[in-house]
């Protein structure tokens, strides 16, 4: 399953793949990307994706407390 | 500009004014607090998050940097540099921000195409309403200046439509009743009442903003080298700081005082972050200049593949060639090309055979079906009829030879029809399928562009072929292909080409989706309107003109030399600065203008990338 999400206030580029990488690193995620440019995280999964999701939200909130996901 | 970055424009002024007054001779003895007060306005959102980074354990992170870089100059003594760095970095900040959020807004009015509402007409009232509310067999109705909302029939009306936006093309096409209309387009004037033949998530335009919102979740490679660059960048700066603030002192070469002045120098250019942002920002730029001319790419690798094509591949029915037939030749015996053409028009007026519409569309004249009876269609033959009680029949070679009838002379290179009256030879008319216009210029085009080989493949005969190759000038052609050896074909050019660059496919779409799937870039061309071309292919040219996969090309090329002119050019920077601030030759303002000035210089050229296609 392939879901795209946005990204509230991600201000650096170098953060967005900051949290790419820790993102793709969660057990159960295929591929993970984080677009700097359209402020978007596109995540493939076959996990439970609220899981998922919320594993995801305390890595943003670690890495860049400022910026959110809007689910 | 957005509130966030008005504030963080204010700081700057305001911090750069205390700045400047600071070196003012009349205000020399407050010249400290002013720098201080400066350096706060400015740097105390940076000490802030660099101290809150550090309690979650994220050392590396460039707030914390410029804080260390910063403290060691207060440490120092060197207040203006301590200063000068916070100053700049938010400066180069700030530019960065600015240069992404025009580039996003020039996006997304490029991309302005989504609907707002639909009106539907509903017990013969017009409700105003969302386009996702709208089901398929429903009536909408569009006005002048307003956006058609939904796939549909038009049933009533006339109007001319801006494609433009999804297709780049700026002529306006006129559509009346009966004729198909797409979601996106601008109805320029009248009104139409359209029958919805898809909903609105099946539609053209939320196909395309899909398709474009998603684009940048495919990386390019130089994306990710950056990326990786940036991840060891950083920590290697750092621990080689530290190395000479401690390690010559300590050895008896020069002070601690020296050394840690240049360790600050190393620190100062630490960051990536211009480095990390402009070539994103190229590829977006350039995915953004490729849709504005009708080209949608699906990802920044494609663009990547596209600069570096070997072998360009193309299906020659609908691609090169319109893939609808007209006639090329009339070749009567012994009656006149009218009646020849007239009785091949009523033989063939119940075939809707690509051959019988162009036969058809070439007899002007309308058909009395009185005059026709006993059709009856021979497959693989023709067709056989009575017309005004002669035994007529129309059909190819074999059926010739069903009639006995030989020794006469045939195009050898082109299909055609052959007539025959109550078991008379009559003649022949050919048919061709007509070469797109630009495609005649398309080979030599790709091979300036740095192409080195192009091949057609195509089902039709080898004299047709090579005829059409000739006029392409294609360099080889492959004919009488079934579908699954087009796909073998393909895999054989892969394997031949070098191994660095690339093979690109270029299909109608319809049904060479594994063709398109197994090349390195598989082109659409026409895709507007066919959902599997968008869904199979890495590319999809909106119109059916060839030359658009010459733009493509172009700005596929110029956003890669975009990108690899900022690398070199950042990290080139950026070393000759360590180089100097190791020997003692670069100092800290030398640092944070070599920075900046590579950041703002880095993200102009980026910005470049949207404007690589002219018309």
């Amino acid at each position: 399953m392939k879901k795209s999400y946005q990204i509230e206030d991600l201000d650096c580029a170098n953060c967005a793949a900051k949290i790419e990488a820790a993102i793709k690193k969660i057990k159960g995620v295929e591929n993970a990307s984080v677009s700097f440019m359209t402020q978007k995280l596109v995540i493939e999964t076959n996990a439970d994706i609220d899981m998922i999701m919320a594993e995801v939200k305390k890595v943003v909130k670690d890495i860049e407390p400022d910026c959110t996901i809007i689910l | 500009m957005s509130k966030k970055l008005k504030k963080s424009l204010w700081l700057i002024v305001a911090a750069g004014l205390l700045f400047v007054l600071s070196w003012l001779p009349v205000l020399k003895d407050v010249k400290v607090g002013l720098l201080i007060i400066s350096y706060l306005i400015v740097g105390w959102e940076i000490i802030q998050k660099a101290l809150r980074n550090i309690l979650r354990g994220h050392v590396f992170d460039e707030n914390f940097l410029m804080s260390l870089a910063t403290f060691g100059a207060w440490y120092l003594g060197e207040y203006a540099e301590a200063v000068a760095v916070m100053l700049f970095f938010q400066v180069g900040e700030f530019f960065q921000k600015y240069a992404v959020n025009r580039s996003r807004q020039s996006i997304s009015d490029l991309m302005d195409i989504r609907p707002d509402y639909a009106n539907v007409l509903r017990q013969n009232k017009i409700v105003k309403t969302s386009p996702e509310d709208v089901k398929i067999g429903e009536i909408i109705v569009i006005k002048a200046g307003e956006k058609i909302p939904l796939d549909g029939l038009v049933i009533k009306g006339s109007a001319s439509l801006n494609t433009s936006a999804l297709t780049g093309e700026s002529l306006p096409q006129d559509i009346s009743k009966g004729d198909e209309v797409l979601s996106g387009c601008i109805n320029l004037n009248g009104v139409i009442e359209v029958k919805t033949t898809k909903e609105y998530g099946a539609s053209t335009v939320a196909k395309i903003l899909d398709l474009v919102e998603n684009a940048s979740s495919q990386k390019a490679e130089l994306e990710n080298f950056i990326t990786r660059f940036a991840k060891w960048y950083t920590p290697i700066v750092v621990i080689l700081a530290l190395i000479i603030a401690f390690v010559p002192p300590l050895l008896g070469f020069d002070t601690f005082r020296e050394w840690s002045y240049r360790a600050i120098t190393f620190l100062v250019i630490s960051c990536p972050c211009a480095l990390v942002i402009s070539i994103p920002l190229s590829f977006f730029g350039g995915i953004g200049a490729a849709s504005k001319c009708g080209v949608l790419v699906k990802g920044g690798n494609y663009l990547e593949a596209l600069a570096k094509v070997h072998t360009a591949v193309f299906d020659k029915t609908g691609t090169l060639t319109k893939g609808s037939f007209i006639i090329s030749e009339i070749s009567p015996q012994g009656i006149s090309k009218k009646s020849l053409l007239e009785t091949a028009a009523y033989v063939e007026s119940m075939s809707s055979h690509p051959v019988a519409l162009a036969i058809k569309a070439a007899w002007k004249d309308k058909l009395d079906l009185k005059r026709i009876s006993k059709i009856k269609e021979v497959a693989g033959k023709g067709i056989m009829a009575e017309l005004d009680g002669k035994k007529v029949a129309a059909g190819n070679l074999k059926m010739l030879q069903d009639f006995g009838i030989s020794n006469i002379t045939f195009p050898k290179d082109k299909t055609a029809v052959y007539i025959v009256i109550d078991g008379k030879y009559r003649g022949f008319i050919a048919v061709e399928d007509e070469v797109k216009t630009t495609a005649i210029p398309l080979s030599r085009n790709l091979k300036q562009q740095g192409i080195k080989q192009t091949v057609m493949l195509t089902g039709d005969n080898k004299r047709i072929a090579s005829r059409v190759g000739r006029l392409l000038k294609i360099d080889k052609i492959f004919a009488e292909l079934l579908p699954a050896d087009k796909l073998a074909k393909i895999e054989q050019l892969m394997q031949t080409k070098p191994q660095t660059s690339t093979l690109l496919f270029v299909g109608d779409g319809i049904n060479d989706a594994p063709s398109l799937a197994r090349s390195d870039i598989g082109i659409a061309m026409g895709g507007i309107g066919s959902d599997a071309a968008l869904e199979a292919a890495d590319v999809v040219i909106m119109t059916d003109e060839p030359s658009k996969i010459i733009d493509a090309v172009k700005i596929a090329r110029g956003t890669i030399l975009i990108a690899q002119e900022n690398i070199v050019f950042a990290i080139g920077v950026k070393l000759l600065v360590l180089v100097l601030g190791a020997l003692g030759l670069a100092s800290i303002w030398a640092a944070v203008f070599a920075d900046v000035g590579v950041s703002v210089i880095a993200i102009l050229n980026a910005a470049r990338a949207l404007r690589l296609y002219k018309k």
